[in-house]
């Protein structure tokens, strides 16, 4: 996995990257005409230190010929940067595609989330990103994120309803693992939007814990006239690690899939996916829920076999077999 | 780290030097002004022609002309072609700007999304990564094969890659001439024309194996115009299949999810304590694998194939 870096920093920084970052350091201080030292380099993520080398290095530019002279003259005294002549590099370099796409990407994105309510402010930040990105923003368009909402609209409109009153929320929430509809009083947090689903962040009070609700399945939601009240110790999940982390009182899975079975492993978050020759897979997940996977091994039938615990795989046989009672006669 | 420093100085001088002249500069006059190059003429060409190549790589619009017919060529950076046009955002616009900056977090564009952040703080825009609206979206490319396809789509390049497709046990070497990334579902799909079968197909990122291989150069693939990649993926993903409408054996108390696709529930006076459900569906075999899940609590009635492939699937799994 990649992780997002400012360019320039880090050990590894190339010249090219912190020649970028010196590009965009003066254009900055030039747009604010006067700004701190310190809130300069919390703006680029590097230390007060690299960022007085960095001034330090614009301001020694000489060219020397035909006459010579320093193009670049600044200060930092008292912790203030002032550039007094920043010659011809006091703008920003262009949107690459890449960095353009990215924006737009994410912005059109943004704009299929249901519940942004201030649309008329994302829709002006896209026409004015892509007036300025200009040809640099066309291939952005080949790229789309299709955001799903069926059925989330209404309940969206209840929940923006709830967050801006302050109100708790009643849930009928369906557990699919369980095949059931579950009532729970939930104070709402925040939305995230992941990989297109639209999920709502919220303290349970049934367990007591902070959880995350698919908007798609939500049976039925009511704004309660009581008002929220988020534990201060609630967290908010950290999204970057994943939605769905394993926790230590989950059982650990191992299930054996055929061909038609892989999909299990693109769906579900697997600890270890091992290939087992002519396109089998082994997988290991963990679940705080057994009888999910009970369902999934049924679902699965002949493409998938429990490898263990062994009373699992006991449990998958009685459950197929009473099932199959139901067929009988 | 002296070397990278001593390029970064290098680099910087030139760019400036470059933006700064009004005349198109012959690679002798660069090397008279930018202190840092070498004496030896050769080992300054070399030198001078990576610069060249760092410079375009990170968009530096460095152009070639000569001033007058008899002169000889020389480089110059137009202004007007390196600047970021000017870019205001009111307050609400840079709010949600930072929002879009924090998508691609953690995933393949991330390092793209802090650059473009970056000069737009520098056109003076106030973005910050950190007030939010009460919503976080987040993409994710788990799948090694985004990066590549990402640059084949930008570039324009033929690719090919080893897919393995639904439920077959070996992968297949596929030519493509891709025309889009699409997310759909949480999932990542490329859509183009493959070569080999001269039809548009639609691809899965997660099933592609190996590596990605560019077969052909930048502007290769040409995209036919009012082609919608989002249609395309959108299109493939519909099931071919007509709808029909199942009925089935529910135990009360289950089956919500079914319960509530159902065009129509009644009890079953043959069987208290269950209802009878009709449940349109399309594609039989994911079906009668999502009513297999069920286990006990359902029972398909009709149509006969579906209540004949749940049982298989059961039977599978008591094997």
């Amino acid at each position: 996995m990649r992780t997002a870096a400012t360019p320039g920093t880090g050990t590894q920084a190339t010249a090219a990257d912190r020649l970028q970052r010196l590009l965009a350091l003066v254009p900055y201080v030039v747009s604010r005409n006067v700004v701190g030292l310190a809130e300069t380099a919390t703006a680029f993520g590097v230390s007060e230190h690299q960022l007085v080398d960095d001034l330090n290095m614009l301001w020694c530019v000489e060219l020397r010929s035909p006459d010579p002279y320093c193009p670049i003259d600044l200060s930092y005294e008292g912790g203030e940067i002032v550039v007094s002549q920043a010659e011809s590099i006091d703008r920003p370099l262009r949107l690459g595609v890449d960095e353009a796409s990215a924006l737009l990407v994410a912005l059109r994105m943004l704009a299929e989330v249901p519940s942004l309510d201030d649309r008329s402010a994302l829709s002006r930040t896209i026409a004015k990103l892509e007036e300025a990105a200009g040809a640099a923003g066309a291939p952005s368009a080949q790229v789309a994120v299709q955001v799903d909402d069926h059925g989330a609209g209404s309940v969206l409109a209840r929940l923006r309803e709830a967050a801006e009153r302050g109100r708790r929320l009643h849930l009928s929430y369906y557990v699919p693992g369980r095949d059931e509809a579950t009532e729970r009083d939930v104070d709402p947090m925040r939305l995230l939007v992941v990989d297109g689903r639209t999920y709502l962040e919220g303290w349970c009070l049934r367990a007591e814990a902070v959880r995350l609700f698919r908007l798609d399945r939500v049976l039925a939601l009511t704004v309660l006239d009581q008002p929220a009240a988020v534990p201060r110790h609630a967290r908010h999940r950290d999204v970057d690690q994943g939605l769905f982390r394993p926790s230590p009182g989950d059982v650990e899975v191992v299930l054996e899939l055929s061909p038609p079975g892989r999909w299990v492993a693109e769906y579900y978050p697997c600890q270890e996916v091992t290939e087992l020759g002519d396109g089998r897979l082994r997988v290991s997940l963990r679940t705080p829920d057994i009888r999910w996977v009970r369902r999934l091994a049924l679902r699965l039938g002949e493409d998938g076999r429990v490898l263990s615990p062994p009373e699992l795989a006991a449990g998958v046989r009685e459950d197929a077999a009473a099932a199959l009672a139901g067929y009988a006669g | 780290m002296a070397m990278s420093r001593r390029k970064t100085e290098r680099l910087l001088s030139l760019v400036v030097c470059l933006l700064s002249a009004r005349r198109y500069l012959t690679a002798g006059q660069i090397r008279d002004a930018v202190p840092g190059y070498p004496e030896s003429f050769d080992a300054f060409k070399r030198m001078f022609e990576r610069d060249k190549d760092e410079l375009r790589e990170l968009g530096i619009p460095l152009e070639t002309g000569t001033n007058g017919l008899d002169e000889e060529p020389g480089y110059r950076i137009p202004r007007q072609a390196y600047v970021l046009p000017e870019i205001r955002l009111e307050p609400d616009e840079a709010a949600i700007l930072g929002l879009a900056a924090r998508v691609w977090r953690r995933a393949e564009l991330a390092g793209a999304a802090a650059g473009a952040l970056l000069k737009l703080r520098a056109a003076g825009i106030d973005a910050e990564e950190t007030t939010q609206p009460g919503i976080e979206p987040r993409l994710q490319t788990g799948e090694p094969a985004f990066g590549p396809l990402w640059q084949a789509v930008r570039d324009g390049r033929p690719v090919s890659f080893g897919y393995r497709a639904a439920g077959r046990s070996s992968s297949q070497q596929r030519h493509l001439e891709p025309w889009g990334v699409v997310n759909r579902h949480g999932r990542w799909y490329v859509a183009g024309q493959d070569t080999d079968r001269g039809e548009v197909r639609v691809f899965r990122l997660s099933r592609i194996d190996g590596t990605v291989a560019f077969t052909g150069p930048p502007g290769a693939v040409k995209v036919p115009a009012g082609t919608d990649v989002r249609q395309i993926v959108i299109t493939r993903d519909i099931e071919p299949e007509v709808r029909r409408t199942a009925v089935l054996r529910v135990r009360r108390g289950a089956g919500f999810w079914l319960r509530r696709q159902a065009t129509a529930e009644r009890p079953d006076a043959e069987h208290p304590g269950w209802d009878l459900a009709e449940v349109p569906f399309s594609g039989t075999g994911w079906f009668s694998d999502h009513i297999a899940s069920f286990g006990a609590d359902v029972v398909a009635i009709e149509p006969a194939d579906l209540r004949e492939a749940v049982i298989r699937r059961l039977k599978g799994a008591l094997a």
